[in-house]
């Protein structure tokens, strides 16, 4: 008896041992990952069927796709998550918020990750527009994924009752002028029942200014993060010629123009030129029911165009074995047959060169030719406002736009003052 | 029952609040204070005792006491002219006009509706071209106004919809208090000779005094609490014209991530409400009728 | 010389007006809604044309089904409210019934702390509350949302003030029938706060119906999400405002509470008259 039972607990023990083990050895790696939605769609379908093919392929792997609201909420969420101990693997945020992350110590770079010569080959097969505000310092520290430029739509049929040539939307800030006025349309008793075109100002005008002032010859802040530039002439000079458009020649909503209502103002013929993100194509080609073109955005001295959108960080709070798997991931989803088609689906700008030469994108491309004037554009495109402390450096031009927007202070005043408060942020940064 | 007994049955009875009060209210407090004389800490540098400077800086910034004075304002806006609506509708629904039944209901949907998503319907009867107000305003030839759009009119357009939400809620307190009080006296008073509105200022509203206090500490506190709006139609703009108190902690804490000094700016909000509840709970204790 | 007719005509006038008033009144007040039926009935074409004859649709309703899971997001809210009430209701009659009817040394000065509650509310907050959520490994779930709320500064003060009105005979008469001080409270106390605990409740329900700021950093999951954090994806998209599914999404997730106020409206505000705020 004793034999017996001696027997079944060394069995008994040995069958734990192995399950033990094995559940030790083939534990999945946990990868909880963040992304918002900035776009319509559905985006939550299009992430969790990513995460099953993932998983599916590398089945030591379990993701963990959490949505977590606008990118201001993720970067909120990823932030607090950070400070109190408990941060995802890797997170879709803001490419802007490189310098932010850094600080906090919450995200380690790319380059400790990146071993093999593939690895060198995919990350430089990214559009360097993109890349501009993924690196600093010499270290990559996010990949692109979901990025985009402003895009001028216009509406072909007010060209065509205006005058203008459909095929040619305006090329310079001169042409640009001209056609508003042309396109600027006044009722009996004066009032506007068409704008010429309209430059949203709401919530973050800086963007839109960026488009401006780059095409005004400069851009707002140096590669380092740690100076700006809002008082230099040339921005000066953008902003005032923004005001014109509203003061001077009047064919620019006044007060502060609502982003998210401008793509409805569209549909409504109650503006004749937009500027918006090229991520508004899909909206904009299910609404508008009348013939639409997009354009590059137009030159002064320079074409131009700051970038946007979201890139991919690790965290550095994550085990080596987590972090390759995540690793392994963001490989895997910007493939260039799975960029191209997230970017077929989503509207945003694919973000590598061969992407945009995959059958599948060639073909969207060749039926429906406004999608690729955001690719065109890339040569122009420049990094998007992006410094340390960006939030605040970043809210201080956007409170001196709005002012001027609003006629409560010069372009001169709200530049000035805005590049004072934002000289007092950076001090400690240099 | 004994007094040790009294006290550990009392003590008893306080001990789950007491705790989670404790845990979510008194510690969280201090710790905020304790916070707002530190440096915020941030990843490779650490946190070191700082002093007043938050104090210093927040005096220092404009922006600070532009949320001060727009909440000032709001509250100012929104507290009397919410309570006296809910009072109007009451009185209204009360007597008996025809249509009560569709009025109550009128006058209280916008409590169900969360403010989240009535924001955005309010953003489109403010869109300037094509939005209900700009409709009817073309009917009647006014020009074309963006209400959001600049500085004067955005927080006035914001107070409108704190105070459509708000009204109907306070009017089921008002209703009720209404309905309770004893027909008797209206009809005295009527025999008496007394007009309705002598009534109403010599009779009714003393009698509603306990109801219009507790509805005023509603809207007090909700006067600082409720930021969904903005968050939803303006985003504190245009320049700062529509930047709460809570509203700008929320940014300073969650957007720039300086959590020192968002904790001095919750300091300051703290004291605010702390002095608002002072006055009315001096005056609750004091004027309440005990039957 | 006021004659009788006068004196009725003029009431008449003063009648229709005011019966005007309230109507205009009304419309206006319902006019956010109205419009929310609009849209969320007919494709984003006449969401700002108001066309008689538009094509009626439920594609918006489609989409935004698919496009959050409004259903769990319903159900999640339901547990949230119904918990934090329960809760608060238990804890703060019993903490009440201890200030209103017990003596014991430092209850001015905890009552005091008590009510500091009242001023610093847990929206105010957040960052330390966080904290102390993920501390107790309780963050993400619908417990979290409520617990910082579940002690009530706001109910304790009125349901202690309730208390002090009730008559100390019946207390006296109930501990002569042999109750223990906590069947008193149940038997006497809590029968007699009705109208108090049913105005408090509708408070809670719609402050945490509505409440969004603390549920969205506290929350991350589906099965956690409230319907106010569910709302919001639409409310910050790139690709601006669709109102028609705005809309459509919010009469999803409001109908059941708007209906049931329709139906118990009667009832509601009966049992509040029954004996009024006081």
């Amino acid at each position: 008896m004793k034999v017996f039972m001696g027997m079944w607990s060394w069995l008994a023990a040995a069958v734990v041992a192995v399950v033990a083990g094995s559940a030790l050895a083939q534990a999945p790696v946990e990868v909880p990952f963040f992304y918002p939605v900035a776009v319509g769609g559905p985006i939550t379908k299009i992430i969790d069927r990513f995460a099953a093919d993932f998983e599916k392929e590398n089945p030591g792997i379990k993701l963990h796709p959490i949505y977590s609201g606008s990118y201001q909420e993720s970067i909120a969420k990823a932030l607090t998550a950070v400070k109190s101990g408990d941060p995802p693997v890797t997170s879709i945020l803001l490419s802007t918020d490189m310098f932010t992350l850094i600080d906090e110590d919450a995200i380690v770079p790319f380059d400790d990750l990146i071993k093999t010569a593939d690895d060198r080959a995919w990350l430089a097969s990214f559009y360097p527009a993109f890349m501009e505000n993924s690196q600093t310092g010499g270290k990559t520290w996010g990949i692109p994924f979901q990025r985009s430029t402003i895009v001028l739509y216009y509406d072909k049929d007010a060209f065509r009752e205006a005058g203008l040539d459909p095929n040619h939307p305006p090329a310079t800030w001169k042409e640009m002028t001209e056609y508003a006025q042309k396109l600027t349309k006044r009722d009996a008793s004066g009032n506007v029942t068409r704008w010429g075109v309209q430059i949203p100002s709401s919530g973050f005008p800086y963007w839109l200014f960026q488009g401006l002032t780059i095409e005004n010859g400069v851009n707002l802040m140096n590669q380092a993060g740690t100076a700006v530039y809002y008082d230099k002439p040339e921005v000066i000079g953008a902003l005032q010629y923004w005001l014109d458009l509203v003061n001077r020649y009047k064919v620019h909503p006044p007060g502060i123009v609502e982003w998210g209502t401008t793509p409805k103002d569209f549909f409504e013929r109650k503006v004749a030129m937009m500027w918006t993100t090229t991520g508004n194509l899909t909206n904009v080609r299910s609404n508008a029911k009348f013939d639409f073109g997009v354009g590059m955005l137009p030159a002064n001295k320079q074409r131009g165009s700051p970038t946007g959108g979201g890139n991919f960080y690790i965290f550095k709070k994550s085990t080596p074995a987590q972090r390759e798997a995540a690793f392994r991931f963001i490989k895997w989803v910007t493939a260039p047959e799975r960029a191209a088609q997230w970017g077929i689906d989503t509207g945003y700008v694919a973000v590598r060169a061969d992407a945009w030469d995959t059958p599948v994108m060639k073909q969207y491309v060749a039926g429906f030719a406004a999608a690729a004037v955001a690719r065109d554009q890339l040569p122009f495109a420049k990094a998007e406002l992006s410094t340390h402390d960006n939030q605040r450096v970043t809210k201080a031009l956007n409170d001196g736009l709005q002012a001027a927007l609003t006629g409560t202070k010069t372009p001169e005043q709200a530049m000035k003052d805005a590049q004072r408060e934002a000289d007092r942020l950076l001090r400690s940064y240099k | 029952m004994t007094r040790t007994r009294e006290w550990l049955y009392a003590w008893l009875l306080l001990l789950p609040a007491a705790t989670l009060l404790a845990l979510f209210t008194h510690y969280p407090a201090i710790a905020n204070l304790w916070h707002s004389f530190y440096s915020t800490p941030r990843g490779s540098r650490p946190v070191t005792f700082i002093g007043l400077d938050n104090y210093r800086a927040l005096i220092d910034d404009p922006i600070f006491w532009q949320a001060l004075s727009n909440n000032l304002w709001y509250a100012l806006g929104t507290i009397p002219l919410s309570i006296a609506l809910a009072l109007l509708m009451a009185v209204w629904v009360n007597g008996h006009l025809p249509g009560r039944g569709f009025l109550r209901l009128a006058y209280f949907t916008p409590t169900v509706l969360p403010m989240i998503a009535v924001a955005n319907i309010w953003l489109f009867f403010y869109t300037p071209g094509y939005g209900l107000l700009e409709q009817v305003t073309g009917l009647f030839g006014l020009p074309s106004h963006n209400w959001l759009g600049s500085r004067s009119t955005a927080l006035p357009a914001l107070m409108v919809v704190t105070v459509w939400k708000e009204a109907g809620f306070f009017m089921i307190f008002y209703l009720a208090a209404l309905q309770s009080m004893s027909p008797h006296l209206a009809d005295v008073a009527a025999i008496e000779g007394a007009s309705r509105s002598y009534f109403f200022r010599r009779v009714t509203l003393p009698l509603l005094m306990p109801t219009t206090l507790f509805v005023l500490v509603n809207a007090v506190i909700n006067a600082f609490r409720v930021v969904d709006h903005i968050v939803v139609m303006t985003r504190g703009g245009p320049d700062n014209a529509t930047a709460l108190l809570l509203y700008y902690i929320f940014e300073i804490g969650f957007r720039f991530w300086d959590s020192s000094y968002a904790a001095a700016l919750t300091m300051v909000l703290l004291t605010l409400l702390a002095a608002a509840a002072i006055l009315q709970f001096a005056f609750l204790e004091r004027r309440t009728h005990y039957q | 010389m006021i004659t009788a007719t006068g004196v009725q005509a003029s009431y008449r006038i003063s009648r229709s007006l005011e019966t005007l008033g309230a109507w205009v009144l009304g419309i206006l007040w319902v006019m956010p809604l109205f419009y929310a039926f609009w849209t969320a009935f007919h494709p984003p074409a006449f969401s700002t044309h108001f066309t008689p004859g538009a094509p009626v649709t439920l594609q918006n309703f489609v989409k935004a089904w698919q496009a959050a899971p409004f259903a769990r997001y319903f159900v999640n809210t339901v547990i949230l409210v119904t918990m934090v009430l329960a809760a608060q209701l238990v804890l703060v009659t019993l903490a009440a019934y201890a200030f209103a009817r017990f003596r014991f040394p430092g209850r001015d000065v905890v009552f005091a702390l008590v009510l500091v509650q009242l001023m610093i509310m847990p929206d105010v907050l957040i960052v330390e509350n966080y904290r102390t959520m993920t501390a107790l490994g309780i963050k993400d779930t619908i417990l979290s949302i409520g617990l910082p709320y579940m002690a009530s500064a706001f109910g304790i003060f009125l349901l202690r003030q309730t208390f002090k009105t009730v008559p100390r005979e019946l207390d006296e008469a109930a501990r002569v029938e042999g109750c223990s001080p906590l069947q008193t409270l149940w038997k006497v106390y809590v029968p007699l706060a009705r109208p108090t605990y049913i105005a408090y409740a509708l408070v809670s329900i719609s402050y945490h119906w509505n409440n969004f700021l603390w549920p969205l950093i506290i929350t991350n999951s589906v099965e956690s999400r409230p319907v106010t954090v569910g709302l919001q994806v639409f409310s910050a998209t790139d690709q601006g405002i669709d109102w028609s599914i705005i809309s459509a999404a919010t009469l999803m997730t409001t109908g059941p509470l708007l209906i049931a106020f329709l139906l118990f409206q009667r009832q509601f505000v009966q049992s509040f008259m029954r004996a009024g705020i006081r």
